[in-house]
């Protein structure tokens, strides 16, 4: 098969230049720091920003509210996000959005892909896209049960969730949605119940699986595009630092031991460039290779992510472990990234099964 | 610029060589001499030269042709330094004359190099080299008198002509007193061991050099410019030509997952964890291949190419270890150390014990990782360089 468009265009790059700016301006470290230590650490105000700059539905055509673009555009604008540990629902609303993309819905799509209504679907935040997604009961036409840890519900006013065969949409009011304390608290995560919630019908039948599943390889796609731009800014401070600090009467960078280790960072980095751009591709083109693409980039981007964010915080020493820099925020979004829509291992697992890399024959089995 | 027309004059061209030597009747190397001389041996090349002076993504099609056509080939495997480094390195710092006499026989064949540039005593800090070149009398162009022993030396045995770096001044700091030569392989005064390897086979070979002549008129570039040009050499023997990447799956790991599918009583859980681990970074390898030769043909390569090396050189070795490992019993096995040759074959067709073997010296041949990791780190990312003891110190009063 072939390889698609693994370069940025220069659209990609304009677009990656404003986003920066936006965040530059709205959303420096510090700030995102303090606000992390409110009753309020997603960025509401700038996710509305976002939004009308058309940052909530690239991927979704005009016809249907959206700004006819990819999901290559909107990767781009995950890597953004990464660079910053920008505290906004993108991910958990690009899933919905891809889920409702999948479904053809032609009702909710137009007020999501604006921006106008955040949405979230309500699934285990470790779900990875080959794994079965959570569903809660339907009794007399109202939804019952709970879902623990879901990504991006805590200021979500949709929520999509399964029940029975059908997915259903449930105003965020209706449910109880309780904020629970995060690794990561740039992106907090919420336990959701349902206690006789009033649903409508989005879909039913087994599209319902088949497009929780690509909207789950979709999301897989954006997170490691956001484990790339986290990667590659923990690398950039690092190497400032190593240009600056001095030991021994000598920058600290001049050290072998320690520039190989932030080369050996570069290097993993470029390869989840690679990844992640061909998912990413993979994704806008609609390509058969997403479920392997989507997986690999996952496989590759949490490694890389958590290695760049825990070389860049023992680079550091000391200081690194303080409240004080940057450094802890990306560990933290680097950690919970990797078990977010399934760890690494998960998808390697999934890779075997695609790929005929059969497992180990279990006790028995060919008796 | 003739030929600069393009690919519709570049098919004429094709033609108009294919009609004047029809390869089924014309001797191989007739025929390559012949398309040397009308600008198709590479058509990046300059216009008399072999070459056209076009855009070298132009050579494939030209390629094709003339192999649909039954051309023959110009041996490729045995000529790797020749077209590799020797015509590089001639095309950018040789006089007319100079190029006059190497570059055809160089491209068509006829004559094969080799490269004397490491010695026992310098390996990485190859400028440390101590091979000496002495003129032999005041005359400006006086022959030079050659002395010193290289080593890893491939196709020693088989050259016409090797590039030679060599020390002309050991007055000054060693950048400094460097001098590039072309020399004589058949001249007096040279002998060559072959120098058997890990493996069993003997691959590269030990140059003994006992004053060895070299005239003047086989200096490459002025005297005490050599590391420049050594410089040119060595980074053309970086250069990576992708023509497309591999298919998924190919080359090393899909050795190992065929030995995975044959072997189901071989099969662990560890077993299938590290494979899995070693299929990602593979693929992620190549992926990132694709990407660098789409940022090349796009007129924006990256520094990439030294991630490829340090990826390649890795991987090569985890995969053939871990084949080795799933092999069990059988890979206990192998077949022959004894002294030989090696064979020019793709390394899929060698067996795995040397595939784990040979691997050894991914990391080391060509700029060991540690060298390449210097270069990401200082050129890439500028981090400051490494204190130099030896940077304004005389070559001749280095501790050695």
């Amino acid at each position: 098969m072939s390889v698609g468009d693994l370069i940025y265009t220069d659209t990609e790059e304009q677009l990656r230049a404003s986003v920066r700016d936006l965040l530059a301006d709205r959303a420096p470290w510090p700030a995102v720091l303090a606000r992390t230590e409110t009753a309020e650490p997603v960025d509401t105000d700038l996710w509305r920003r976002l939004a009308q700059l058309g940052g909530a539905g690239l991927a979704v055509p005009s016809t249907w509210g959206g700004v006819d673009a990819s999901w290559r555009e909107a990767a781009v604008v995950a890597e953004e996000l990464g660079r910053a540990v920008a505290p906004l629902p993108f991910l958990g609303h690009a899933v919905a959005t891809a889920l409702l993309l999948e479904l053809g819905d032609e009702d909710l799509l137009p007020a999501v892909a604006a921006g106008e209504r955040t949405a979230a679907v309500v699934v285990r935040a470790a779900t990875a896209a080959h794994e079965n997604a959570a569903s809660v009961d339907l009794r007399d036409g109202r939804l019952h049960g709970s879902v623990p840890a879901v990504l991006d519900a805590t200021t979500a006013d949709l929520l999509l969730v399964r029940a029975g065969d059908a997915l259903y949409a449930v105003d965020a009011a209706d449910a109880r949605v309780t904020p629970a304390p995060s690794l990561d608290r740039t992106r907090p995560i919420a336990d959701i119940s349902f206690d006789g919630a009033p649903g409508t019908v989005v879909a039913s039948g087994p599209a319902v699986d088949e497009a929780l599943a690509k909207a789950l390889q979709i999301g897989a796609v954006l997170l490691a595009a956001e484990q790339l731009g986290l990667a590659q800014r923990c690398l950039e401070i690092a190497v400032q630092y190593l240009q600056t600090r001095r030991q021994f009467g000598r920058l600290i960078g001049e050290f072998q031991a320690l520039k190989h280790r932030a080369a050996d960072v570069w290097v993993r980095n470029s390869g989840v460039r690679a990844a992640a751009r061909y998912a990413a591709d993979c994704a806008a083109t609609d390509a058969a290779d997403l479920p392997v693409a989507a997986a690999l980039a996952q496989a590759a981007a949490s490694p890389a992510a958590e290695l760049a964010a825990q070389e860049c915080l023992q680079l550091h020493g000391g200081i690194g472990f303080t409240w004080e820099l940057p450094v802890h925020l990306y560990l933290k979004r680097a950690k919970s990234s990797a078990i977010l829509l399934g760890t690494a291992d998960r998808h390697r697992a999934a890779i075997g099964d695609l790929v005929g890399i059969p497992a180990v024959p279990t006790e028995g089995a060919a008796a | 610029m003739p030929g600069g027309g393009g690919v519709t004059d570049l098919s004429a061209r094709v033609d108009a060589l294919l009609a004047q030597c029809d390869p089924a009747t014309t001797a191989p190397q007739e025929f390559l001499r012949a398309r040397f001389d009308a600008g198709l041996a590479r058509v990046d090349y300059p216009v008399g030269r072999g070459g056209l002076g076009l855009d070298p993504v132009l050579q494939e099609t030209v390629d094709r042709a003339l192999s649909a056509a039954g051309a023959p080939g110009n041996d490729p495997d045995n000529n790797v330094i020749g077209l590799g480094m020797a015509a590089p390195t001639l095309l950018a710092f040789g006089t007319p004359e100079q190029l006059d006499r190497w570059l055809r026989p160089l491209w068509t064949g006829e004559e094969l190099w080799c490269q004397l540039f490491s010695e026992p005593g310098a390996g990485s800090d190859l400028a440390g080299l101590a091979t000496s070149a002495v003129r032999d009398g005041d005359a400006p162009d006086a022959d030079w008198v050659v002395n010193g022993q290289k080593v890893w030396t491939t196709l020693a045995h088989q050259a016409r002509w090797a590039l030679l770096v060599a020390r002309t001044d050991p007055t000054v700091p060693k950048h400094r007193g460097l001098t590039y030569f072309v020399v004589d392989m058949q001249a007096p005064g040279i002998e060559i061991r072959p120098l058997r390897q890990i493996t069993g086979e003997t691959e590269f070979n030990e140059v003994f050099l006992t004053d060895v002549r070299v005239p003047d008129a086989y200096r490459i570039g002025a005297v005490g410019a050599g590391w420049a040009v050594t410089q040119g050499t060595l980074m053309n023997e970086r250069v990576q030509y992708t023509s497309g990447p591999a298919p998924r799956g190919s080359g090393p790991i899909g050795c190992v997952v065929e030995a995975w599918r044959a072997h189901p009583e071989q099969r662990t859980a560890g077993l299938q964890t590290r494979l899995l681990e070693l299929w990602v970074d593979a693929e992620v390898a190549r992926l990132a291949a694709a990407r660098l030769g789409q940022q090349i043909a796009a007129g924006q390569p990256g520094p990439e190419g030294s991630a490829a090396k340090l990826e390649y050189a890795r991987l090569n070795q985890a995969i053939s270890s871990l084949e080795l490992d799933l092999l069990g019993d059988d890979g206990l096995r192998y077949a022959d150390y004894t002294t030989r040759m090696p064979v020019m074959e793709p390394e899929e067709t060698k067996e795995p014990g040397w595939r784990y073997l040979r691997s050894r010296a991914n990391s080391i041949e060509g700029g060991t990782s540690e060298i390449l990791r210097n270069i990401v780190a200082e050129r890439v990312l500028g981090l400051p360089a490494e204190p130099r003891a030896d940077k304004n110190t005389a070559w001749k009063d280095l501790p050695r």
